[in-house]
């Protein structure tokens, strides 16, 4: 039988693996250790939600880093080793920290390998937690991987499950390419089959499913769990979702949703970004451009509002999408082609 | 001064001559509209570079720069006519014309690129110094920085990154008086930068950065304690630019015949000839001939890089990723 892992788990698996597997693998990042300098124990967080515990005590502290905070410092430091020969994986502990070293990230590893004539080549890994539901309010529960998704250079990784994680994991630090893992902190304990042995997943091969004819609903990170139970009690309905993981943002594959849209002939995008300028939005006029023939009804998009996240639960509730609201969505679409 | 042999003299003249020249070319062209978009040029501060750079290796040893990059390319080893292509926005320059002035770069020779971002480097080299901790190449990182790069927040983060993880990193301030148009007098808050080296737990030193051998000396101490593994080092050179900030400053800033007076009074290729030819290490006529050498390289690889074609179409979509 197949065994369990966590979503967290499942990345610690996969970053204890490929350390294994290649020397150059290092890691760092803030309490990605936990306990450095201190008077108490080493090893003592292993990330503050416990994802890299236990990689200090098997890797020793030359491979795995604590930084001071202090991000355009090591989120650059690991840029450069990435160009220097080292393939780092740098933890940037919550996305909202981009603001504090995004110069590192957008105008330094994304652009070396175009502005130095192909020369460079910067294989390094930003891991950085996600999205809301965790009541931690405006500054630590944005999604923004869109933002990434627009820069030329970058890679945008967004898994939705324990199996996904590992495989896109193992794929981003065997990618050439700078890249960033978004990990949903709902999803952490997240638990499901996951093989022990290394397995990639590729990028840019969106991931189908449930099989439906009668509507298209894209989803990412978080959302698909929800578009999966919304599709369940659709079904219930007689209304059939095929249901697609993009997995990849960038590189984002437009083909097989083009594709499943030309059959379906109806579109709902789940994200949990605030509405503008974001991956509903870019994939809804990708859809317009290549199947605007095929669609029946409007596209739907199920995001978040034009608000900062909320701190309250009663209004977090209410900020974030549902499986209840990608239904409604759902009916919407199929009700605007019957009438 | 006496650890240097007359080839490594030869060399370093050699390099300053090359960076000097190929400046001066580099303005006219600019004037004349053959070369396009930004400029800064390193004429004035040619001692900086190579007195670091004649310590380094160009397997191991990495560099950084500034928008100012030009200097510290050729002394760390970047080939002069893929320069000037690149200056040029030439197919076959160095970055296939995709990079330009502002982001000369060569990692095949360490040579981490000249960067558009005020404060990019010091970070990137904690990197590359990590790089060679981690595998244990031997070698060194350096980042070269302005008064301006200085005051970023980078910078000081980078600084502390070093000395935290002992890193093989050194610090080096080229304190050229202004940062675009404004004095470092007046933006850095501790009046010399050496001084914030305390600050970092790391040593510190003011260097007169027109003076080639003072450079070596100080930089050789430095780069001897980060390959020792004792840590990160700063060091700040005195020194002063030729030109204004970009190619087109009218430097109104500047005192009356500031420039016309720095270059009458303090040039450090000038000094360095002095000294090696007061002390009879090498004799006017070596270095005339290498002046008429670099002369004519560089007038050369000028001529190349206007008869160059430009990159073609499809260059555009190349280079992006690895794979995509």
């Amino acid at each position: 039988m197949a065994r369990k892992l966590s979503f967290r788990q499942s990345i610690n698996e996969a970053l204890a693996q490929e350390m294994a597997r290649d020397p150059r693998v290092v890691i760092m990042g803030e309490d990605v250790s936990g306990g450095t300098g201190s008077p108490g124990e080493q090893d003592a967080w292993g990330g503050p939600l416990g994802v890299t515990k236990g990689l200090h005590s098997k890797f020793g502290a030359a491979r795995v880093l604590d930084t001071p905070i202090s991000e355009s410092g090591f989120i650059g430091a690991a840029v450069g080793a990435a160009a220097a020969g080292l393939r780092p994986v740098a933890e940037l502990m919550f996305v909202d920290f981009m603001g504090v070293c995004f110069d590192q990230i957008f105008n330094q590893a994304a652009k070396f390998r175009y502005m130095f004539g192909g020369k460079a080549t910067t294989p390094v890994v930003i891991r950085t937690m996600f999205g809301g539901g965790f009541r931690a309010a405006a500054q630590h529960s944005q999604c923004l991987y869109s933002i990434f998704t627009h820069i030329p250079g970058l890679k945008c990784v967004v898994p939705s499950s324990p199996y996904e994680a590992k495989g896109l994991l193992i794929q981003a630090i065997r990618d050439d390419d700078p890249v960033i893992f978004f990990e949903h902190k709902m999803l952490y304990d997240v638990e499901e089959e996951v093989p022990e042995g290394a397995y990639t997943i590729p990028f840019g091969e969106a991931n189908i499913l449930r099989d439906g004819k009668d509507v298209t609903v894209v989803a990412l990170g978080r959302m698909v769990t929800l578009a999966m139970q919304a599709a369940q009690a659709l079904a219930k309905e007689g209304i059939q979702c095929e249901v697609i993981d993009p997995r990849t943002t960038s590189p984002l594959d437009m083909d097989t949703i083009v594709e499943s849209v030309g059959n379906t002939g109806r579109l709902v995008v789940v994200d949990e970004s605030h509405p503008r300028c974001n991956m509903a939005t870019d994939i809804a006029a990708v859809v317009a451009q290549e199947a605007f023939d095929s669609l029946k009804a409007p596209v739907r998009m199920v995001t978040g509002p034009h608000t900062p996240v909320p701190f309250s639960p009663a209004l977090e509730d209410l900020y974030l999408p549902s499986a209840d609201k990608i239904a409604a969505a759902v009916r919407q679409a199929t009700r605007k082609a019957a009438a | 001064m006496l650890q240097l042999n007359r080839d490594d003299l030869l060399r370093a003249y050699r390099q300053m001559k090359t960076i000097r020249e190929f400046e001066e070319r580099v303005h006219v062209e600019f004037a004349n509209g053959a070369i396009p978009g930004f400029v800064h040029l390193y004429a004035g501060e040619e001692a900086s570079a190579v007195g670091v750079c004649l310590h380094l290796r160009e397997d191991v040893d990495h560099i950084a720069s500034t928008h100012r990059g030009h200097g510290h390319c050729i002394a760390k080893g970047c080939d002069v006519d893929g320069m000037m292509l690149e200056i040029f926005g030439k197919d076959g320059g160095l970055c296939n014309g995709k990079g330009g002035s502002m982001h000369i770069a060569d990692l095949d020779k360490g040579m981490m690129g000249a960067n558009g971002i005020v404060g990019g480097g010091p970070p990137l080299i904690c990197g590359a110094a990590l790089a060679a901790k981690t595998l244990k190449t031997g070698g060194v990182a350096i980042a070269f920085v302005g008064d301006g790069g200085s005051n970023q927040g980078t910078t000081f983060e980078a600084m502390n990154l070093a000395a935290v993880w002992k890193l093989p990193a050194i610090f080096i301030f080229e304190n050229n008086g202004y940062a675009e148009a404004t004095s470092s007098k007046f933006s850095v808050s501790c009046g010399d930068i050496a001084n914030r080296a305390v600050g970092f737990g790391m040593p510190g030193k003011i260097v007169d950065g027109h003076d080639f051998f003072a450079v070596h000396e100080a930089a050789q101490e430095a780069i001897e304690r980060a390959r020792n593994g004792d840590g990160p080092s700063l060091l700040e050179f005195k020194l002063n630019r030729y030109y204004g900030h970009f190619e087109g400053d009218a430097q109104t800033y500047r005192g009356k015949d500031e420039v016309k007076k720095l270059r009458e009074s303090i040039d450090c290729i000038a000094r360095f000839r002095g000294r090696v030819t007061e002390t009879k290490l090498l004799e006017n006529k070596q270095l005339d001939a290498i002046d008429k050498e670099v002369d004519g390289h560089i007038a050369g690889a000028l001529a190349k890089a206007k008869a160059a074609a430009y990159p073609k179409p499809e260059a555009l979509f190349t280079d992006v990723y690895a794979a995509y």
